[in-house]
């Protein structure tokens, strides 16, 4: 079970969907698709085709950069980012 | 009484501004979408439902859609794409319409979708594949700041599988046969750059419909335009105007001979020539034009309009309603004659729609 951390811009457009949460995955790329499963659609808010991140998401797994491809353990901290960028 | 309902895209999101027939007071609600950036919204009448074409930085594009005038709102981007492996990349949704119980949704690159379930799915219907300039005009070395792909879709108001689109930065194209098929509509427009194929590579920045339904008019990047064979061919009627350039245009409801623009300063400023806000009308076709200021600005107002950022109601005296890139929304119940800003504080504005509901 990896401990999940999202942007504030993501949780208010999926009802329900939290700040924090935890799923059970053994991948960034699997636990995006683990959200999507309950809040279709926000795979597209964090991906674009490829699939890659989009370029102003970034995803660090305890605390190191990560992207799609990079492994879960058992208590891993996944940090989502959406980039201080913007005015 | 009827309501009259203003969808007002913003570079932050999209407002809701609402008066009765008389057009004199408005309410001001919003921002919807999360604050993402709008580049048109509109009402369609059928589904009751309100539809914002909009693309965030962070979050990618998508359609979000309110039944009930923005008390709720949805989004969704499922098949707004073209794909993992082609050469195109979806930058933006930049321009919906809605007839004939569907969406169309142009996106850049440029390319046409379509959803018929009201905005929850969509699917790619065309990209103008074979036309003359296809294989130019999705090149970025090609496309100016901001661009737009395919800003706007006209649908014919009788005939489904009839519409034209706007390739920005290349011209108009129509299909009679929903998309399989495509003819560029440019005959007779002007182009002050060389071109490769003359019958493409013309700047057409908004195209409006009569109410016979036969003429059109366009603003283009060089001169207004008027058509009295649905495209086929264009006459330019930009004398008597303060310059050829602008971005937004308006025909009225009731009168085929009557149009509105608002010309813009041609260089990169794109505003109002010497800070005087001014719409200006044509009753005869684009023989005479007429400067309508009354109520505007005349001094210090250096404001832009982009190409959605007109529209017209179609009440029995029609209201105007034009939004600027300093947020400042102007509207008109008579006809563009006299003007009021009704509202002063929004975001930089991309797109204006009216609709007025029993």
């Amino acid at each position: 079970m990896a401990e999940l951390h999202l942007p504030a811009t993501l949780p208010p457009l999926f009802p329900g969907l939290p700040r924090e949460l935890d799923v059970e995955a053994g991948s960034v790329d699997e636990a995006i698709g683990r959200l999507d499963e309950q809040w279709p659609g926000l795979r597209d808010r964090l991906c674009e085709p490829g699939p890659k991140l989009r370029r102003h998401i970034r995803v660090y797994v305890d605390r190191g950069p990560a992207e799609l491809t990079t492994e879960l353990e058992t208590g891993s901290r996944v940090d989502v980012i959406a980039a201080i960028s913007g005015g | 009484m009827a309501r009259v309902v203003l969808l007002v895209g913003t570079r932050k999101g999209c407002f809701v501004l609402e008066s009765d027939a008389e057009r004199r007071d408005w309410s001001v609600r919003g921002p919807f979408c999360e604050g993402w950036p709008v580049y048109h919204a509109i009402y369609d009448p059928d589904s009751e439902t309100i539809f914002a074409a909009a693309a965030s930085e962070w979050h990618g594009s998508a359609v979000w859609r309110s039944p009930d005038l923005g008390e709720t709102w949805e989004h969704s981007s499922e098949g707004l794409t073209y794909g993992e492996d082609g050469d195109l990349k979806l930058s933006k949704v930049s321009g919906v319409s809605a007839a004939h119980g569907r969406l169309l949704v142009g996106a850049e690159a440029a390319g046409v979708f379509e959803s018929t379930d009201g905005g929850k799915t969509f699917s790619l219907k065309s990209t103008l594949d074979g036309q003359p300039g296809r294989d130019a005009w999705n090149v970025p070395s090609n496309q100016p700041p901001g661009h737009l792909g395919m800003p706007a879709i006209l649908p014919h108001p009788d005939d489904p599988k009839r519409f034209w689109v706007i390739v920005q930065g290349f011209g108009i194209f129509e299909t009679t046969d929903d998309g399989e098929t495509w003819t560029p509509r440019n005959k007779g427009l002007r182009a002050d750059w060389p071109l490769e194929d003359e019958r493409v590579g013309y700047c057409v920045h908004k195209m409006v419909m009569a109410p016979d339904k036969e003429r059109l008019y366009q603003q283009n990047h060089v001169g207004m335009h008027r058509s009295d064979d649905a495209g086929l061919t264009w006459t330019e009627i930009t004398d008597g105007l303060p310059t050829e350039f602008g971005f937004a245009a308006a025909a009225h409801p009731h009168d085929r001979d009557s149009f509105y623009v608002i010309p813009l300063d041609p260089g990169h400023g794109r505003v109002m020539p010497d800070g005087h806000a001014s719409v200006w009308r044509t009753r005869d076709a684009g023989s005479t034009w007429q400067r309508l200021d009354q109520g505007l600005p005349h001094e210090d107002a250096h404001l832009g309009v982009l190409r959605e950022g007109m529209a017209i109601d179609a009440l029995d005296s029609p209201g105007l309603y034009f939004g600027t890139s300093t947020g400042q929304v102007f509207a008109s119940a008579d006809e563009g004659d006299s003007w009021s800003e009704i509202a002063s504080y929004l975001p930089a504005i991309s797109s204006v729609e009216v609709a007025v509901l029993d």
